[in-house]
């Protein structure tokens, strides 16, 4: 999130007049999520002003569903499948095994935020069971946003390695710039 | 331009692709999931790198998914080959063997689009799979560009359309009430006769509605439709609004499938290029539009009034029916809503007529059902069958059996709406009323299969924890109802269960069925309900023996090294413990701390087959004295920490 602008601000782009309508809410809220990572009190009650609706409705449908967080997202957000498939090849033991190395329960983000943990109910790549999907940008890693397939709780080190190495070099290229 | 010179402009742009050498990449999301967009990349790379020109084409998914990355290699007045497993490594050998020379690379093949020499690769169309499936939503996924409507339009597309403009509203609902086709999202309810309602109401406007919230955990069949073929489903639905009087339709597919959105969002773009969409349809006067929503993750989204909630812009709370939405649906306008396999039968049924469809499947069940086979199977992928196909042609003939051969058990049809169908009923055959004598429902399609080694407790457990949070809080029973089943299934499957829970979990699930509004609550206790009848003596060995005798729920079942078998100067064990739970020191057996072991098996995943030291013990009192103390402790921790 560009800290420096105000929410309201970054909004404008997003809440055009032509999209005042009641049926979009769930699209913004979308949209303003995938702008800025989460959703913000902030941008609730703006696009409350927006919708002229009630802030405590804009609220209600952004709790019910999964989607919408409320907190910040971390650089490299983990997936974790916990569909039926995932679930019979040991999707759970993946999930407990990433908690035990990032040091954080799912639904958090780890306190530098890099990593955040997130179960999800299926990918659709159930054949690939059980899965992981990282997201965010690494170039060690080639794409972003990559599935990765047939996980056990041994691989979890692996698969992460590449994203630390690439949080390891920011942060050296960071402290040879003089200040 | 006419109809028929689109499709002559698409079908020469599709000869001529047929009479050059080129590649098609399946790049559904299972491809990429694979390393699908790396061979594609790898291919384009290396084509460039030799100066050669062909067409690196990205297709959908064959259903294969099993042996993704999947690519086909095609050259004019040569085999069209297919090969399975294809990542970006085996490029250059490709590119080298069958784009540069002569060498078709058999090795690598699953097997060829026309028939080869003896002992070559094996033909396609003759390969067991192919033999029982029946294709026809699925018979152009995975040959076709998903983003180029003149591929669709070269291979029958909107032929349909061309021929329902020409007949009237009623006749196009009288030939789809013929067929006899039922709605695929898993009710079955006939689409001919809800169209008809749909068609006999005046209030003005109307809607056509496409579910793709495809929530069920263990399903794909939508997402590998609308990212590989998502055209046919675009074509049933403008059909649709013709014949209920729609002139917009919407298109809700769930978030969580970034590809199918994109797919969907080219292809109405292009439908609406070349006239498909939009006012006066091919000269014919008839105007429709079709907008495409995106789910936020809710599977309740999935019931009809709650989808037609969440396109509102409202929380997913399903409501009292009737009115029925044919009568009251979106904005309290009628409104047709059906699944994406439904729309995408339509336009096959308007072209090749009524009777044709209803010579398919059996006397109630009329054409195909598709089907997502995951879990503990061979093949796992897509399937599409002719209504009456027993489960186990399904298992063992499409999807060659189940994994490392181990004991068929049990297949769950139908996700956490479903039940859990045990093996010795494979000779059921699959159509609506079969599975609903049984227990089960056809659902969506979701088709997971279990061996020996899964816990029926546990699976149940699974689907109701799933349930317990999916659940809107409309209705009680479904709220409060389900959490007091999970937390009784729980209890059993932490070995605190007792013999009286398993009456109370009947008694439940009745109530919880009787009292909810809608399917997610009325069909939520199907998998407690079909566990314990099918699979009653599971239950009672974790309450009377405190033994789960697949050896899955973790507070029943330790891991324990076998002193004889371990090899002592290995640490392989004790160096991949995430718990650092082994010790046992250098030249000495090691040993597994009860307390600290988490249960992750990669102790016995790492232990070298030669030693095989690694075992599962159930009940943990098989345990020595000492370390089933430690266990206990460790057990009690553990169900102390998920309570709070």
């Amino acid at each position: 999130m560009r800290k420096e602008e105000s929410v309201t601000e970054q909004l404008k782009e997003t809440l055009t007049p032509d999209r005042k309508e009641r049926k979009n809410l769930i699209s913004l809220l979308q949209e303003i999520q995938e702008s800025l990572g989460y959703l913000p009190r902030e941008a609730m009650t703006e696009l409350a002003k927006f919708l002229e609706m009630p802030a405590v409705r804009v609220y209600s449908v952004a709790t019910f569903y999964n989607q919408f967080r409320f907190t910040s997202i971390g650089k490299y957000p983990i997936q974790v499948c916990l569909g039926t498939a995932c679930h019979l090849r040991g999707g759970k033991l993946i999930l407990q095994e990433f908690e035990r190395q990032l040091g954080i329960k799912v639904g958090e983000t780890s306190q530098d935020g890099n990593f955040s943990l997130e179960r999800v109910a299926c990918m659709g790549c159930c054949m690939l069971a059980p899965v992981v999907r990282i997201g965010g940008r690494a170039p060690a890693v080639k794409i972003g946003d990559k599935i990765y397939p047939k996980m056990t709780p041994f691989r979890v080190d692996e698969i992460s390695v590449p994203y630390k190495q690439e949080i390891e070099k920011e942060r050296s290229e960071e402290e040879q710039i003089p200040q | 331009m006419t109809f028929k010179e689109l499709t002559n402009r698409a079908k020469s742009e599709w000869e001529a692709l047929q009479s050059s050498t080129h590649i098609l990449v399946g790049t559904a999301t299972c491809g990429r999931a694979a390393g699908a967009m790396e061979t594609v990349r790898a291919f384009e790379e290396e084509l460039k790198r030799r100066n050669i020109e062909v067409k690196v084409i990205e297709v959908g998914c064959m259903g294969l998914c099993y042996a993704e990355p999947l690519i086909a290699i095609s050259r004019p007045e040569s085999l069209r080959v297919v090969y399975h497993h294809m990542t970006q490594e085996f490029v250059p050998r490709l590119v080298e063997g069958y784009i540069i020379s002569d060498d078709p690379c058999l090795e690598l093949a699953l097997g060829t689009f026309e028939v080869g020499e003896e002992g070559e690769a094996p033909y396609i169309p003759e390969l067991p799979r192919f033999e029982k499936e029946l294709r026809l939503v699925l018979r152009r996924c995975g040959y076709i560009d998903p983003e180029n409507i003149n591929h669709y339009l070269a291979n029958d597309g909107y032929r349909g359309l061309e021929n329902a403009l020409k007949m009237r509203p009623e006749e196009i609902i009288e030939e789809i009430k013929k067929s006899g086709l039922r709605g695929r999202g898993g009710a079955g309810f006939p689409t001919g006769l809800k169209w008809e309602i749909c068609h006999s109401y005046s209030a003005s406007p109307k809607y056509i509605v496409c579910n793709a919230d495809e929530g069920d955990p263990g399903a794909f069949m939508d997402r590998i439709v609308l990212e590989s073929d998502p055209q046919q489903v675009i074509e049933g639905m403008i059909i649709g609004g013709y014949a209920i009087g729609a002139d917009e339709g919407y298109i809700y597919i769930r978030a969580e499938y970034p590809l199918a959105v994109e797919r969907v969002k080219v292809a109405l773009q292009q439908a609406e290029k070349l006239g498909f969409l939009g006012d006066n349809i091919l000269s014919s006067g008839f105007g429709f539009r079709i907008n495409l929503a995106t789910g936020a993750g809710a599977f309740v989204s999935g019931e009809e009034t709650g989808l037609m909630a969440a396109i509102e812009g409202e929380t997913s709370e399903p409501r009292p029916r009737p009115p029925y939405p044919a009568e009251s649906g979106l904005w309290g306008k009628p409104t047709a809503l059906n699944n994406v396999k439904t729309f995408a039968n339509i336009h096959l049924i308007v072209e090749r007529g009524a009777d044709w469809f209803a010579s398919i499947g059996t006397e109630k069940s009329k054409g195909t059902a598709l089907f997502s086979l995951a879990g503990k199977i061979k093949d796992s992928g897509l399937t599409e069958v002719p209504m009456g196909t027993t489960i186990h042609e399904i298992v063992y003939d499409i999807g060659d059996g189940i994994l490392n051969d181990r004991q068929f058990k049990a297949v769950q049809i139908g996700g956490p709406s479903g039940g859990m169908i045990p093996a010795n009923l494979q000779n059921t055959p699959i159509d609506f009323d079969s599975l609903t004598s049984i227990g089960s429902m056809m659902g969506s399609g979701g088709f997971i299969v279990m061996d020996e080694d899964d816990c029926a407790v546990d699976a149940t457990c699974f689907f109701v924890d799933f349930i317990t949070k999916e659940s809107c809080g409309k209705c009680t029973p479904c709220r409060v109802g389900n959490l007091q089943m999970l937390k009784v299934l729980e209890n059993i499957t932490n070995g605190k269960g007792k013999m009286e829970d398993i009456d109370f979990l009947l008694e439940l699930a009745e109530d919880i069925k009787g009292g909810s509004l809608c399917a997610l609550g009325g069909t939520a206790p199907n998998p407690v309900l079909t566990s314990i009848r099918y699979f009653q003596d599971e239950y009672e060995a974790h309450v009377l023996e405190k033994r789960c005798p697949a050896k899955v729920c973790t507070n029943l079942t330790a891991y324990w090294i076998l002193q004889e078998k371990c090899d002592r100067s290995c640490e392989h064990c004790v160096l991949t413990c995430p718990t650092e739970a082994i010790g046992g020191g250098v030249g000495k057996a090691k040993h597994i701390d009860q307390e600290k072991c988490v249960n992750c098996g990669t102790c016995r995943d790492v232990c070298p087959p030669e030693y095989d030291a690694v075992v599962k013990l159930s009940p943990i009192s098989l345990l020595p004295l000492e370390d089933f103390a430690a266990k206990e402790k460790a057990v009690t921790k553990a169900i102390g920490e998920s309570e709070t």
